[in-house]
Order: C-alpha cells, then sequence, then structure tokens
C-alpha cells in the first residue's frame, strides 16, 4: 500500500547554544530544563502533537546523549507511532561524503531521503529553542489558502531588537517582497520565527541546489530563502500573536521561566487546552516541611522544602533544607540547596549542591547579573559566589 | 528473575471501606497524593523483576482500567506477560466467584500457560514497600510450599484478619481467621500476600474443586497445616493496611512523617499513570506547612498538614488543615476544612466550614458539589 504523510516535521536541535554558557556544557540547548519539570523541546514536539503532525525527525549535532535518551522513542508525546512518529536524526557515514551538519538547511539536505520516505506534500522546519505554544494545523491551513511555496512564521518585535532577527518585508497582502537577515537598518519588524512551512517538491529542490552551490553558507536565513525569493517564488508570512520566546541566553531563560509565574501568567503551562506533554519524573509529590515558606513559585515532584522559596522555580527532588533562601532563581531537578545558604537570582543546574551557609548570587536589582552553576558542582560551605559568575567547576572553600 | 508471575485481587476487601470504593476498586483506591493502591503493589513487583501480573476483577473495574491503559507506566506493555486482565469469566450455568479459591478456578487457564515456577499472590488492602524478590528466595530456602507474609503489629478491631504463629524456624503452626483478640494486642497478621508453587497451586485448586471447598484459607489451608510447608515470613518494614476509612485516614497523614515517606519512595521507584500535569504552582497568598503537594494543583490559600492530589485548586483564604483532597477538587475562596477527606472531583464553594476529627474524618463522595 502506498502511503504518505500530508506533513512531515523537522526540528532542527543540533545547536550548542553556546551563549548559554554552562548550561549546555554537557547537553544541547533543545534538552536544557525549563518550566520545573519541562525541557525546551517539550514545547515544538507538543505543539506537532497538538496540531495533528505524528511524524518528527529530530536532527541532532552537538552532545545528543542527553537528548537522545530524553525523546527515547517517543512515548511521551504520543510519537511512537508504527508508521511515522519521532526519529532521531543525526549525522552520518555515505558511499561519497561523510560529514557534520554544516548549517540548517544542509541539515535538512542530508535528511531528504527521510523525508521521501513519508511522500509528504508539506514540510514543516522548526527549531528546537524556543518556548512557544503554536497550532501549526492553523498555519498549514493559511499555508494552502495562499498556495504558497513557502510560509513563514513571524512575530512582531520591538524595533530595538529587530536587528537581531530575520526580518520579513511584506506587501499588505501578507507575501512577502525581501528577506533581510539580521539587518542593521531594520524596514520593518516583522521577525521571522524560524518556522517554515515548504510544498515538499520546492523544499526538495532548493536544497539540491544549494548543495550545489560552493557560495553557500547552507542556512536557510542566509542562502535559502534568498534564492526562493529571488526566484520569484511565492512566500508568505503568517503572523503570530502568542508567546514566543527566545531562551537562547541566560537572561531570557530566566525571564521566560519567571514568566510562568503568577495568577495570571503571561505563559500558562497548565493551559489544558493544550497540554504540553513531556517524560514525567517518578517522584513522589512534593514536601513543604514545618518551617518551609513557599511563595510565588512553582515547584515540582519530589521537592523537600524547609526553607524559604520566593518567585522561583524548582525542578525536580530538590532540597532546601532548613534555614536556606531562594529567591529569584531557577533550581533543576536533584539539587541541594544546605541549611542556611542563599541563592538570589541564579540559575543552578542539575545536581548541584550548595554548601551550608554560602551564599550564591545578590539580592536582584538592576544591576545584578544573573549567577550560573553547571551540572553535578558543588560550593562548598561559607563560599560566596559573587555576582554574574559562571561556574562549570566545583567552588572550593 | 522472572521466576515468578503476580496474581492481584483488586477487589476483596471492599466492605471495610465501603464509602472509598463506592465507585471503583479496592486497587484504585487513591493513595499518598498521586498514586493509587495498586501502583504500589505493581512497583512492588517490577522491582522485583516480575513482568506479568494477572489482574483479578470481579465488579466496579472501569476506574482500574482507566488507571492502568496498557499498563506502560509500570513496563509492564510486554510481548509476553505484561498486566493481563482477569474480569469474571462465567459460563452459563456459572455463578460469579464470591471467594479467592472460586476465582482462583476461573484463572487455571491462565496459570497454566505461564512457565514461570512461583506465584505471588496478593490482595490490595494495603501499602508497603516489599522486596518480593527477598520474600522469594525465603520461599527457597525453606523449600516451603506456601510462605504468607505477615506483619507484627497492633491488632484493631475487625473480624477478618488472619494471626499466624510458626515456630522458630518461620514454620506456621497456627493459622486463625477472625479469631477473638483485645483490641491493641500485638500480633502476626497476614498481610495477604503470599509466594506459591504454581503447580502446586493448580494441584491445590483442582483438588479443591472435586471436594467443594469454598474457602482457599479454611478449607486448605488451615486444615492442611500440618502436611503442607507453609512458611511465615515476616516483613519488618512499614505497612498500611486499609481496613477502615479511619485506618486510611491515618496512613495517608503518616506519610507526612520523613521516615515513613523515605522508606516508601526512598530507593526504588514507584510508578503510577502519568498525566502530564504542570508542576504546581504557588501563589503570594499561598502558605503550605507540612503537607504533601502533587503535580497541577494552584494554591492560594493556607495548607497544613494535609495532602493534596494531583489538580487541587485551593483559593485565596481558604484553609485545608488536616486534609485528605483528591484529585482536581477546588476548594472555594474562605472555606475551612478540617480531617476532611475529599473523593475525586469535589467542588466546594466560597465560604464553606466542614469539619471532622482525626478518629472519625468527615467523606466527601466522589463528584459533590457543594
Amino acid at each position: 500500500m502506498q502511503r504518505k504523510k500530508e506533513c512531515v516535521a523537522m526540528l532542527l536541535a543540533g545547536g550548542q547554544g553556546s551563549r548559554l554558557y554552562a548550561l549546555t556544557t554537557n547537553i544541547a540547548k533543545p534538552a536544557v530544563a525549563f518550566g520545573a519539570k519541562y525541557r525546551i523541546i517539550d514545547f515544538p514536539l507538543s505543539n506537532c502533537v497538538n496540531s495533528g503532525i505524528d511524524t518528527v525527525g529530530v536532527l541532532t549535532q552537538y552532545q545528543p546523549l542527553i537528548l537522545n535518551e530524553y525523546i527515547g522513542n517517543g512515548q511521551p508525546w504520543d510519537l511512537d507511532r508504527t508508521y511515522g512518529g519521532v526519529h532521531i536524526l543525526s549525522p552520518y557515514q555515505a558511499k561519497t561524503r561523510s560529514s557534520w551538519y554544516e548549517g540548517t538547511a544542509n541539515a535538512i539536505y542530508q535528511n531528504l531521503n527521510f523525508m521521501k520516505m513519508y511522500n509528504p506534500e508539506y514540510v514543516l522546519i522548526l527549531s528546537g529553542d524556543h518556548i512557544y505554544k503554536m497550532d501549526y494545523a492553523a498555519m498549514l491551513k493559511a499555508h494552502k489558502e495562499t498556495g504558497a511555496d513557502c510560509t513563514i512564521a513571524a512575530i512582531d518585535v520591538p524595533l530595538s531588537e529587530a536587528s537581531r532577527f530575520g526580518i520579513l518585508n511584506t506587501n499588505p497582502d501578507g507575501s512577502i517582497y525581501q528577506f533581510e537577515e539580521k539587518p542593521k537598518q531594520p524596514k520593518s519588524t516583522l521577525a521571522s520565527m524560524g518556522i517554515y512551512i515548504f510544498k515538499a517538491e520546492k523544499l526538495f529542490a532548493y536544497l539540491e541546489a544549494d548543495d550545489l552551490n560552493p557560495n553557500s553558507s547552507k542556512d536557510f536565513g542566509k542562502d535559502v530563502l534568498p534564492a526562493m525569493l529571488n526566484a520569484g517564488e511565492k512566500m508568505y508570512s503568517y503572523r503570530f500573536d502568542g508567546y514566543w520566546k527566545d531562551v537562547g541566553t541566560i537572561a531570557s531563560l530566566w525571564e521566560a521561566n519567571m514568566d510562568l509565574l503568577g495568577e495570571d501568567p503571561e505563559f500558562d503551562v497548565g493551559d489544558k487546552t493544550w497540554k504540553i506533554h513531556s517524560r514525567n519524573p517518578l517522584a513522589p509529590p512534593e514536601h513543604i516541611g514545618k518551617q518551609g515558606v513557599v511563595k510565588n513559585s512553582m515547584i515540582a515532584l519530589g521537592c523537600e522544602i524547609n526553607g524559604l522559596v520566593e518567585n522561583s522555580i524548582l525542578g525536580s527532588n530538590v532540597c532546601i533544607e532548613e534555614g536556606a533562601i531562594v529567591k529569584d532563581s531557577v533550581v533543576l531537578a536533584n539539587s541541594v540547596i544546605h541549611a542556611g545558604a542563599t541563592v538570589s537570582y541564579s540559575i543552578i543546574d542539575e545536581n548541584v549542591t550548595v554548601g551550608e551557609r554560602a551564599v550564591v548570587g545578590v539580592e536582584k536589582n538592576p544591576d545584578a547579573e544573573i549567577v550560573v552553576l553547571g551540572r553535578g558542582i558543588s560550593v562548598a560551605n561559607d563560599v560566596k559566589v559573587l555576582n554574574g559568575q559562571n561556574h562549570e567547576n566545583d567552588i572550593k572553600a | 528473575m522472572a521466576s515468578a508471575i503476580g496474581v492481584i485481587f483488586a477487589n476483596l476487601h471492599e466492605e471495610h471501606v465501603p464509602e472509598l470504593v463506592r465507585r471503583r476498586t479496592m486497587a484504585s483506591i487513591p493513595f499518598g497524593g498521586r498514586y493509587r493502591v495498586i501502583d504500589f503493589i505493581l512497583s512492588n513487583m517490577v522491582n522485583s523483576g516480575i513482568t506479568t501480573v494477572g489482574l483479578m476483577t470481579s465488579n466496579n473495574y472501569r476506574s482500574l482500567i482507566d488507571h492502568l491503559g496498557s499498563g506502560k507506566d509500570w513496563d509492564l506493555a510486554r510481548k509476553d506477560g505484561g498486566i493481563i486482565l482477569l474480569p469474571p469469566f462465567s459460563e452459563k450455568h456459572d455463578k460469579m466467584y464470591t471467594t479467592r479459591l472460586e476465582a482462583l478456578s476461573s484463572i487455571t487457564g491462565f496459570l497454566n500457560r505461564r512457565k514461570e515456577k512461583y506465584v505471588v499472590l496478593t490482595d490490595s488492602d494495603g501499602v508497603a514497600k516489599l522486596d518480593i524478590f527477598d520474600i522469594i528466595s525465603y520461599h527457597e530456602k525453606k523449600n516451603a510450599d506456601v510462605t504468607m507474609v505477615t506483619h507484627y503489629g497492633e491488632v484493631e478491631k475487625r473480624s477478618d484478619f488472619m494471626l499466624v504463629n510458626a515456630d522458630e524456624n518461620g514454620r506456621v503452626t497456627e493459622m486463625k481467621l477472625a479469631p477473638h483478640v483485645k483490641p491493641g494486642t500485638k500480633e502476626h497478621v497476614s498481610i495477604n500476600v503470599m509466594v506459591i508453587n504454581r503447580q502446586f497451586l493448580l494441584n491445590l485448586v483442582e483438588d479443591s474443586v472435586t471436594h467443594g471447598f469454598t474457602s482457599f484459607e479454611s478449607d486448605i489451608l488451615i486444615k492442611q497445616l500440618d502436611s503442607l510447608k507453609i512458611y511465615r515470613y515476616d516483613f519488618k518494614g512499614y505497612y498500611a493496611g486499609i481496613d477502615s476509612l479511619k485506618a486510611y485516614y491515618k496512613h495517608n497523614m503518616e506519610l507526612l512523617e520523613k521516615n515513613i515517606r523515605d522508606e516508601l519512595f526512598g530507593d526504588r521507584d514507584i510508578y503510577t499513570k502519568v498525566r502530564d500535569s504542570a508542576p504546581s504552582k504557588y501563589g503570594e497568598t499561598a502558605m503550605v506547612v507540612n503537607s504533601l503537594i502533587s503535580d497541577g494543583c494552584v494554591i492560594e490559600g493556607v495548607v497544613e498538614n494535609s495532602i493534596l492530589f494531583r489538580g487541587v485548586k485551593v483559593g485565596k483564604g481558604a484553609i485545608v488543615k488536616n486534609s485528605i483532597v483528591m484529585q482536581d477538587n477546588i476548594i472555594g475562596a474562605n472555606t475551612s476544612l478540617d480531617c476532611v477527606i475529599t473523593d475525586k472531583n469535589v467542588v466546594i464553594s466560597d465560604k464553606k466550614t466542614l469539619g471532622g476529627c482525626s478518629m472519625l474524618p468527615y467523606y466527601i463522595p466522589k463528584g459533590t458539589r457543594l
């Protein structure tokens, strides 16, 4: 039987995320923890499933172990399908050449055969470094209605930030007449979200042409999209008005975590109409002890809290001992903050130990900078870790 | 290991907690914030290497089936074995089984098809962290026909427990069903978990059908105490027997003690159905003291000495004390609860005051709107 999938998603998850410093020393950016129990990749994967897309290729390259382990057979996202489902696509050896993924377009090009297995009409390209809820089915519908060869999801950004993005200059009907990658003088504030839907045969043709072009940097934003536009292909923007956050920097990752807090949060992960699926920790309910105080915070399962936690996000099985104070911080799974320690305005990775009476970070203020403690390190008793520091190794007394 | 299969009786002992089993089985009674009783039983088995579990159900088992799904969350979705539901199977002129023995005689096909040497029979009236691997090793070492697991503790007033006395080698010398014992005396009481050789069990069941026996305990074990090699395995850990609403309340509350939590949840995982709830949120006005909070809760009021199951909302100014609040409850603003057990999906509107006492907690049935 000839089988096909209308739309196949390709998720670019190979990025290093070097601006996350110690947080991505051992793991790829899409596997970075977010929102107490999630990892960044849960968001695009959940969006796919909630949009009815059940075939997803995840392209990995940088430090893939934790990411691959996390995705596993895809069951937590209902992506363990007999036909389709989630597939990890890593760089491979071939008869004529063997190379790493050299750019976003090259990564997709190297997996043409994966996409062709499903004989899709459309291909959705996603990246694994944003926090958002988006109905890709609605975008696909718009793509079909305009009859576009390529549709680019776009969001309005402040003019001051526009030069960080690929900017789309559009006609009133949404069609794109110009595409500028990180322009110094942006003409509009409509930024590409790195989410593209292509007619499959167009995508395949342009990727093949791009591969033969020795001058190409093999990047969607810099090469493939401009080439399509120059050739007069129909390209449309698709406006997205919801919450969308690039969590590529320490500051933006911290902010996005804080956006989950409050009575009416900027971003609601508890939204029952758009469930965020994830691989769940096996842990009992959290216990708030007799000395525990928790205010305006999000706490994952298995935590034991006997200190003060305020304006913070705690991953699973975090232990906050008596007299410890955690404020304006993100503390990831299995970390222990020992008695009397103070953690302020910090991101503390998994399996970190902060010693008794140690002081990490400074009280949040406009000049303060976030402290980052990398995976598995320990901070000795009574040590002070100063404003804005970034540690990958144990901090001794 | 896989030298044993499990057989779980999901419905036995329901007469002790009629409130909790009105619309569910013993096995699916919610316990400890995000679990059901069967999660502890299945986790004990899986953690001891058992991968085939037959589940005997006679009625009210819809919630149990819904909870278990394919068995995936317990790693029991298997090609060979896994969770095998054994609902009543009766021929035209048979009547429904009512006893353990009748139930066992209805699953001889299942027992025959398996190859494992032992069967672990367990009821669903208690929560404990049992090392079943260790119990089977004991059973093998004693070369026993049957090994009964007991717990030494104070006997509370109830009718149908089994007292098990043994000699210094552990060989059972006396078994008494429903004995008259002064409440408060300490005894070795069966926790309704036993290991038995599969082939031996099949022979016993066949025999008893011929003889018209009906009770596994009285007609077989007690009568043949001398000829059978029955041994007692003393379980020394924490045991939460659910034999009354009061006991249910007490044992849930005991989870607020760290040593008990550490024992039940410590070094081995307890598996349960995954619901993909968001992590719990604590608001500016939240005040939570000595409580267990499951995922998906949103807390804006006071919670003290209580257990909140998944997806509970506690409104501003609400005070929840000494209570067990089950899944998806909504506790309205300025409402106060003290010593209350609210079953699933209860909604209590604003400014209500409800209370019981720890000896007689006030129970609010599933789905109540107040």
